[in-house]
């Protein structure tokens, strides 16, 4: 365990050093903040709280720009040491494989936690300060939870990509094409699918599986359906619950695409040689 | 062909590391061939060849970087590429070719970082950098090093936490001769505590009074393997001998010598001889029975580069 936070942290001063955290909080800060000046003005006739709305203009937003940060801050961090060689000499170190892989996850979740709670936290603090509502900021804090775990998701497939290639600027590559796969062109082709699907070849329970597969649409569900006003100000109360998806599931399908590719990595640097 | 003096020495007592038979092939390349050697605790074995001749692929089976294709390696007792060996690295110290670090950090947080990965105290970071004289260099980033600074403090992590086994692939390269010199007494103080250490280098001259045995690898054969005077041996190269006559007589002590002596060099009043090493005996009782008319009389053994030309030439021993 000592190891892990050796690692971890390390990674955390690199990124305090590099100034990537200061600018992670500034750009989901001024997001956030944004967002919820939108969220505070008036709402119409629909009964909902600011921080409702809030909630779901920046977690439709952190979709975008949650794996993309992750992915930043994942892709160099194996073939980066590879290249540099930097790698071979911390493995004639007492730390086994995997304890590189995990410490180095830590590290960076570290980072984005720092970066999601100060930068989204903060925004919050200045609500409460400024005299606004921060009626229903339980979904809020759940917001940056789940986006913690969106963005744990893409650190995780970072890595994947980061152990595979050979070189940085593949990694670089592979991981901008991995965001457009996952979080741009997956939800578009599905809904794409629905729009030309005019004999309703796929079936709702069909649909809801393929929704559930991506990490992006089940991060979009569990935040829109986990809290009553966050899901009537959508407008799609009750249609996750009748597709059959709870926020169990939700969260099972999330873990296991943070768990899936970490695990993938360390078989894959546990045979690799330096 | 593999001539391995070390087989003998096994026997009664425990290697720190053992091969048997590696191989170790990059798709069709076979970069390591069939190498068997045991290295005995307390020894310093300085690996010699030419560059590509497999002596860094060596040193990386041997610490379990990369796993043989074929053949048995074992490191203080089990197989190095294995997670249970990862222990035994808080005893291993280990500077690579082109030593790299993170640029970002200053050289005394990189010190400081793989201390605590190997458990060494921080007072032994501040020790480590006066010694190799970086001291008012520690809190720059290590990304403004020379070459020479980076190979210091390459020098100084593989040096935390009092290794008992030492790998140092090219060490002295990029070093002033101060620094050579102070690094070579650190890596015999090391010896004196019983560290074992495995040195590759091209600078034999350095490394030819401080090594208990040589291997000399070739195409990723180890040739020969063994001590200075064994390898001399093997090589059956022949010794030297200079002597200074009284002048103008130079040309009067070569006939009398006989014609059976390798006259090499010839002028008015010095002459240098050679002779195979059984040979070396009788010819100097000959030299000082020709009486004042020798000055000097210098013997000249074959050094180390030599030995080691005569086996990179494709010379076998004879």
């Amino acid at each position: 365990m000592k190891m892990l936070w050796i690692l971890a942290f390390k990674e955390l001063k690199d990124g305090l050093r590099n100034r990537w955290i200061a600018a992670a909080i500034i750009v989901l800060g001024t997001l956030a903040l944004a967002l919820s000046l939108l969220g505070s003005a008036p709402t119409g006739s629909v009964k909902a709280s600011a921080m409702d709305i809030t909630v779901i203009s920046l977690a439709s937003l952190s979709v975008y720009l949650i794996p993309l940060i992750a992915l930043m801050l994942a892709f160099d961090a194996l073939v980066g040491e590879f290249e540099r060689g930097t790698m071979m000499l911390l493995l004639t170190y007492p730390v086994a494989r995997w304890q590189v892989i995990i410490g180095k996850f830590l590290g960076h979740v570290l980072i984005l936690f720092i970066a999601i709670f100060v930068g989204y936290g903060g925004v919050m603090l200045i609500m409460l300060a400024s005299g606004g509502s921060i009626e229903g900021w339980q979904a809020y804090v759940a917001m940056m939870a789940s986006s913690l775990l969106l963005g744990s998701i893409f650190i995780a497939l970072g890595y994947l990509i980061s152990v595979l290639v050979k070189e940085r600027a593949t990694a670089a590559g592979a991981a901008i094409g991995l965001w457009l796969v996952l979080v741009v062109l997956y939800g578009l082709l599905l809904f794409g699918a629905l729009v030309i699907d005019k004999e309703q070849v796929i079936s709702q329970q069909l649909f809801s599986t393929l929704m559930l597969l991506s990490p992006t649409d089940s991060y979009r569900i569990l935040n829109l359906s986990m809290f009553e006003g966050v899901s009537q100000a959508a407008g799609i109360a009750g249609v996750a619950s009748s597709a059959g998806i709870n926020n169990a599931l939700l969260l099972t399908v999330l873990l296991l695409w943070v768990i899936t590719p970490l695990i993938a990595t360390l078989w894959v640097f546990q045979r690799r040689e330096l | 062909m593999s001539l391995n003096s070390s087989n003998k020495r096994s026997i009664g007592s425990n290697p720190v590391i053992s091969l048997d038979s590696v191989n170790k092939c990059y798709g069709s390349e076979t970069v390591v061939n069939d190498v068997s050697l045991n290295i005995q605790p307390g020894e310093c074995i300085v690996l010699v060849g030419h560059n590509g001749a497999g002596k860094t692929t060596l040193m990386k089976l041997m610490l379990g970087l990369t796993r043989p294709t074929s053949g048995n390696i074992e490191v203080l007792g089990g197989n190095p590429a294995f997670t249970a060996a990862v222990a035994q690295h808080k005893t291993l110290g280990y500077l690579p070719e082109s030593v790299a670090f993170y640029e970002a950090m200053t050289g005394s947080e990189v010190l400081a970082f793989y201390a605590k990965l190997k458990g060494a105290s921080l007072g032994d970071c501040k020790t480590l950098l006066d010694t190799v004289g970086l001291s008012s260099a520690a809190k720059r980033r290590v990304g403004t090093y020379s070459k020479g600074m980076r190979q210091r403090l390459g020098l100084a992590q593989a040096m935390l936490g009092d290794p008992q086994l030492l790998f140092l692939d090219e060490p002295t390269t990029g070093l002033d001769p101060l620094l050579r010199h102070q690094f070579y007494e650190l890596i015999d103080g090391l010896h004196k505590e019983g560290a074992t250490s495995i040195i590759s280098s091209h600078a034999l001259n350095e490394v030819e009074a401080r090594a208990n045995r040589f291997v000399i690898m070739k195409n990723g054969v180890l040739v020969a393997c063994g001590t200075l005077d064994e390898l001399y041996k093997l090589a059956a190269l022949p010794i030297r001998l200079h002597i200074d006559v009284t002048p103008g007589s130079a040309a009067q002590v070569a006939e009398r010598l006989g014609s059976n002596v390798n006259i090499s060099k010839l002028n008015d009043q010095s002459l240098s001889l050679s002779c195979v090493n059984g040979e070396k005996m009788p010819l100097i009782r000959r030299i000082t029975d020709l009486g004042e008319v020798v000055n000097d009389l210098q013997i000249k053994p074959p050094k180390l580069d030599e030995v080691y030309s005569h086996f990179m030439q494709g010379g076998s021993p004879s």
